[in-house]
């Protein structure tokens, strides 16, 4: 109970020392269901102002669908509210298994476990099903909640140079006397929206005897023909040991996660994983919405097409404008702007314009990469798409960038 | 080759993406200034404890003594002196 001056002023020191870098992280209130018309507060305490939104992971747009707010109704009717207790006590309902057969039919895998979290499935995964005679070779970019669940592993890790498959080949003959190999990766990256590539990294798993385990959160339910996913796009379904994905972004953006895949690593997840043990079970209510989001995906490809034109509408549209993105397929659009502070004065202008996209730089993207990153949904209609390309062109201007590259961007505002 | 010049290659060809012309030498912040992060450094441990044949506890493998070839240079030779 001694919350000494000493303990108040250290951690107020280290929090100013926060906001002075530019570091410090606020929230903006939003008045509205998630959407992609949104009101949001900002800055605190000024008066909601309605925004079309381009930064919630919402790339179906079935956050706030009525079938999936129905289903969730029905959900919290017919079973209740709570469970209060972990899965293998008392927290397993019907729909929970019902629930994890349909991502397994959907992933096309052998076997699927719910997590309260993706965070939560990483965490626990690799603890599960490796120990210290095994090896990680990760990708480098990949998700902080992969890197923090190996931190929890026994298991020697090491990383190759991002999406550099002749490093990682070299990484997998470094470590061929290791009992088991595991390549670790994100399936599309979620700061550049690239996408690994799968079907090399499956070829040399299989040359040099390892698994293959992929984060598929920004990707499943709309990468792929069919919206299965990156291993899907990749030509790779069915090769992939373990896919960890959340339910917290396109499939209805509520929460949980999953690990899907091989069904002795999903059944030793449900023996140790600990955020499965020792967490409390997913919500009915949440279990019920996905349980229809995974029908509604199923049934029909309408969404995730929808979601690809405005990609691909948005993209043209923004490079024709003059702007540097990122080149690729993937509704997440960088625009680059190298120039942290460039990057945070035109998103703000951009909020002005009524258009609500978050700028990001270091540390979480390297250094001399900052940029506004555009998330692009199923829910936004053609005049969402005209509105932003014309916002963004009206503050392109203001900064006089329109039309330049890198270089000449770097040489008016510096790195 | 000098010890400078081993961890030097090293990092440049591990962490280093290809056509990045990025200088280092003994004084370059590698962590700090985002060349290695904290995750991937543990490659550079295990090179350094083969090349040199030494053993670093993982208690004195902080980031601090991996943001610079020279921390790095100190600290290999706590654990093998003769190590030019
Ligand atoms: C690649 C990746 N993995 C995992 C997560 C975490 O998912 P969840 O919100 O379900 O914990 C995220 C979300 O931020 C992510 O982007």
């Amino acid at each position: 109970m001694t919350y000494s001056s000493e303990a108040r002023d250290s951690y107020q020191r280290e929090l100013s020392r926060m906001h002075e870098g530019g570091l410090f992280k606020e929230e903006r209130y939003i008045h509205s269901p998630q959407g992609v018309e949104v009101d949001v507060e900002f800055p605190s305490g000024s008066p909601p102002k309605p925004v079309i939104n381009f930064c919630a992971n919402n790339y179906l747009g079935l956050s706030s669908h009525p079938d999936v707010v129905e289903a969730a109704r029905k959900g919290l009717d017919e079973r209740g509210y709570g469970m209060s207790s972990v899965r293998f006590i008392c927290g397993t309902q019907d729909i929970h298994r019902e629930l994890e057969n349909k991502l397994t039919k959907f992933l096309e895998t052998e076997d699927t476990i719910l997590f309260p979290s993706c965070m939560d499935a990483n965490a626990g995964f690799f603890e599960a099903v490796l120990t210290k005679d095994d090896v990680m070779i990760a990708d480098r970019l990949v998700h902080a909640s992969l890197i923090d669940g190996m931190r929890l592993c026994s298991a020697q890790r090491d990383s190759y140079k991002h999406s550099d498959m002749k490093h990682l080949e070299s990484k997998l003959e470094q470590y061929k006397d290791a009992r088991f190999r595991m390549v670790i990766t994100d399936g599309v990256f979620s700061m550049d929206g690239d996408i690994a590539k799968l079907d090399e990294i499956c070829e040399l798993a299989d040359k040099y005897d390892a698994m293959v385990m992929v984060d598929d959160s920004h990707a499943t339910g709309f990468m792929g023909k069919h919206g299965k996913g990156t291993h899907e796009h990749c030509g790779v379904l069915g090769r992939i040991d373990a896919i960890t994905t959340t339910l917290g972004k396109a499939l209805g953006g509520a929460s949980g996660g999953c690990v899907s895949g091989r069904k002795e690593l999903v059944e030793m997840c449900r023996q140790r994983a600990r955020p499965y043990l020792f967490s409390n079970t997913m919500p009915p209510v949440i279990v019920s919405a996905a349980n229809a989001v995974i029908d509604l995906i199923s049934r029909t490809t309408e969404r995730r097409d929808k979601l690809e034109a405005n990609t691909k509408y948005f993209r043209e549209n923004m490079t024709a404008a003059g702007f540097d993105i990122r080149e690729g397929v993937h509704p997440i659009v960088p625009i680059m702007l190298y120039n942290a502070k460039l990057a945070q004065d035109m998103a703000r202008d951009l909020f002005d314009e009524g258009i609500y996209v978050i700028g990001f730089f270091f540390p979480v993207v390297p250094k001399g990469q900052a940029r506004i990153r555009v998330q692009l949904s199923a829910a936004h209609e053609k005049e969402h798409l005209d509105k932003a390309i014309a916002a963004f062109t009206k503050i392109g201007r203001k900064y006089d960038i329109l039309g330049k590259g890198k270089k000449e961007i770097i040489d008016m505002y510096g790195l | 080759m000098a010890m400078k010049d081993v961890i030097v290659d090293y990092v440049k060809d591990e962490y280093l993406e290809e056509g990045d012309e990025t200088e280092i030498d003994e004084n370059t912040p590698l962590i700090s200034g985002g060349i290695v992060d904290s995750f991937s450094m543990v490659s550079l441990k295990m090179f350094l404890e083969r090349k040199y044949k030494i053993s670093i506890p993982d208690e004195k493998a902080t980031t601090e003594a991996f943001d610079t070839v020279a921390s790095i240079m100190k600290l290999v030779k706590e654990y093998a002196p003769d190590a030019e």
